[in-house]
């Protein structure tokens, strides 16, 4: 099916500049997808910006050399370096150009040097209802999520097509018939002094991302006003599955009740959370579980806030660390850091803050044959030992922090 | 001589090459060596062949939607598929040959086959033109 295309979008289309290459390949995307139509879109966030070969950085460089500009306010997802010159990253030669010339080709774009995973905490917030192409998988569950805000997986290439056309093909999460919750994710027989903790939020959504696939559910038995156990949950849930949006009833916009979650009706199937499920998923998270020492911490994927920095230096209590130690976050965050004296404070007690990337995107951690990272995040957890080559020790953030001023696995030592 | 009809979604005229049937589906980020086109899936069943100019059957696509990058990757370097043979069309890894092609580079033909018919091509020499693939004449 082609999508038909306004006779102000096929003008467009018929040109020779940046704006109508952006136009075709969204016309193209409709098609392939099988959307009917295209819709405007209110913001975009981009995640095309890591250098993964010369070609994806020549395609920028096409658009911003043709006078493509975003037609909507972007932002950017990390990039392969820390511009602000807070830690250092082992690109060199070709690679580092590269990586440096696109980002720069983003930035030619019009769109805005945010370079974080958590763009939602750096005033990226759209309405509720409004259409939006987001890519990164944590950014997109959260903002269809916890804003109620609709967009589709926007991958490379297609999401900064829609930035520069403002326009999306109207297909899967843009209708609201997809948003409709398919299954419950039942947790509520689950001990509540779990259910209240930090670690039950990443632990749950990576057992719901691999139990969801690419459906849509609703989660009973959770309860929170804190935005970064939200936060948790949908990285954890992106990573280990194909999740777009979730449900938590009594929490989340569009889930007043299970009912309302389900299109007017509890969905008809149910997965019950058992205890032992719980702590297979946890058990999963962690590849070095036997691990004896620990080589490195990393925490702030996605990016830490404001308020887990506080908790994070709380927990550190003045103590240096044992083993390098990884904070990473957003420029909107490091402001914040400079101006509290935090930043200085951390890096005297060995702490690295990484802003405008992550450890799993780029090179940064010692180069280690059978390293062991310990991290708090679902995120990191998932993808650090393909991407870093690290062994993976999972535990609660006070675990992170007692270990890494005893430069060895404390596990639950923290707690009464 | 054996030929299937199948459906053209991305135009790129005639194309020639030894067919690659995979025996499952498959991730391109992460599966396929960008530089070199080799499957580097150590799970995959076809781990370890060259996927640079012959006609890649794929039943099914799986993972990142990093995929498509890593197509415009390949056809960047010269290490495509000569033509690929899809189940059905498949917007995140296409859209890699959509994005090639407003560049200004020479881009592979994409056609859509139901799978089951895939099989029949494995290991023979085809070529692909106006949507039909044919096993070469000999």
């Amino acid at each position: 099916m082609t999508a038909r295309l306004t006779a102000e979008e096929r003008a467009v289309a018929a040109g020779e500049d940046g704006s109508a290459m952006a136009m075709r390949i969204v016309a193209e995307a409709a098609r392939l997808l099988g959307a009917s139509r295209l819709i405007p879109i209110a913001s975009a966030h981009i995640d095309g910006a890591v250098y993964h070969g010369d070609a994806g950085v020549l395609f920028a460089e096409t658009l911003a050399g043709r006078g493509a500009k975003v037609a909507v306010p972007a932002t950017l997802n990390v990039g392969g370096l820390d511009l602000t010159g807070c830690s250092m990253q082992r690109l060199a030669g070709h690679d580092r150009d590269m990586a440096r010339r696109m980002m720069q080709a983003y930035l030619a774009l019009g769109c805005q040097a945010t370079w974080t995973c958590a763009p939602y905490q750096a005033g990226h917030r759209p309405e509720r209802g409004a259409d939006v192409a987001w890519g990164e998988s944590n950014a997109v569950v959260f903002c269809n999520s916890v804003l109620g805000a609709r967009t589709n997986r926007y991958g490379d290439l297609l999401d900064i097509a829609c930035a520069i056309t403002g326009k999306a093909p109207d297909c899967g999460l843009h209708r609201p018939e997809n948003r409709v919750a398919r299954f419950v994710f039942d947790v509520a027989g689950l001990a509540a002094d779990f259910r209240s903790s930090e670690v039950a939020w990443p632990v749950l959504g990576n057992l719901y991302g691999r139990l969801a696939g690419d459906r849509v559910g609703v989660i009973d038995g959770l309860e929170t006003d804190d935005e970064d156990r939200l936060k948790a949950f949908g990285a954890a849930a992106a990573s280990s599955g194909a999740v777009g949006l979730f449900h938590i009833a009594g929490v989340t916009p569009e889930a007043p009740t299970l009912e309302a979650a389900g299109g007017g009706a509890r969905p008809d199937e149910t997965i019950v959370v058992t205890e032992a499920m719980v702590r297979d998923a946890q058990q999963r998270l962690s590849t070095a579980e036997t691990a004896d020492r620990i080589d490195a911490v990393a925490i702030g994927s996605p990016h830490l806030s404001a308020a887990e920095f506080e908790r994070f230096e709380r927990m550190l209590g003045g103590r240096r660390v044992a083993v390098p130690v990884y904070a990473c976050t957003g420029r909107h965050v490091l402001s914040t850091l400079e101006d509290s004296g935090a930043r200085k404070r951390l890096e005297t007690l060995g702490v690295t803050v990484v802003a405008d990337t992550c450890i799993v995107v780029t090179p940064m951690l010692p180069e280690m044959a059978g390293g062991v990272l310990m991290t708090n995040s679902g995120k990191f957890a998932h993808y650090a030992p393909g991407n870093t080559g690290y062994g993976v020790l999972y535990g609660a953030l006070e675990d992170c922090v007692e270990s890494a001023v005893a430069g060895r696995p404390m596990l639950g030592e923290a707690r009464s | 001589m054996t030929a299937a009809q199948a459906r053209i979604i991305i135009d790129g005229g005639k194309a020639a090459g030894k067919a690659l049937v995979l025996g499952a589906p498959i991730s391109f980020w992460g599966g396929v060596d960008p530089k070199t086109g080799t499957i580097i899936d150590v799970r995959h069943p076809e781990h370890g062949a060259g996927t640079a100019g012959t006609v890649l059957f794929v039943p099914a696509t799986a993972g990142s939607s990093t995929a498509s990058t890593i197509l415009l990757e390949l056809v960047h370097v010269g290490r495509a598929p000569a033509a690929i043979v899809l189940h059905e069309p498949d917007a995140i890894l296409l859209l890699g040959l959509v994005a090639a092609r407003e560049m200004g580079l020479a881009v592979p033909p994409a056609l859509a086959l139901d799978r089951a018919l895939h099989g029949q091509f494995a290991g023979k020499t085809v070529t692909v033109e106006d949507g039909t693939i044919r096993t070469s004449s000999g």
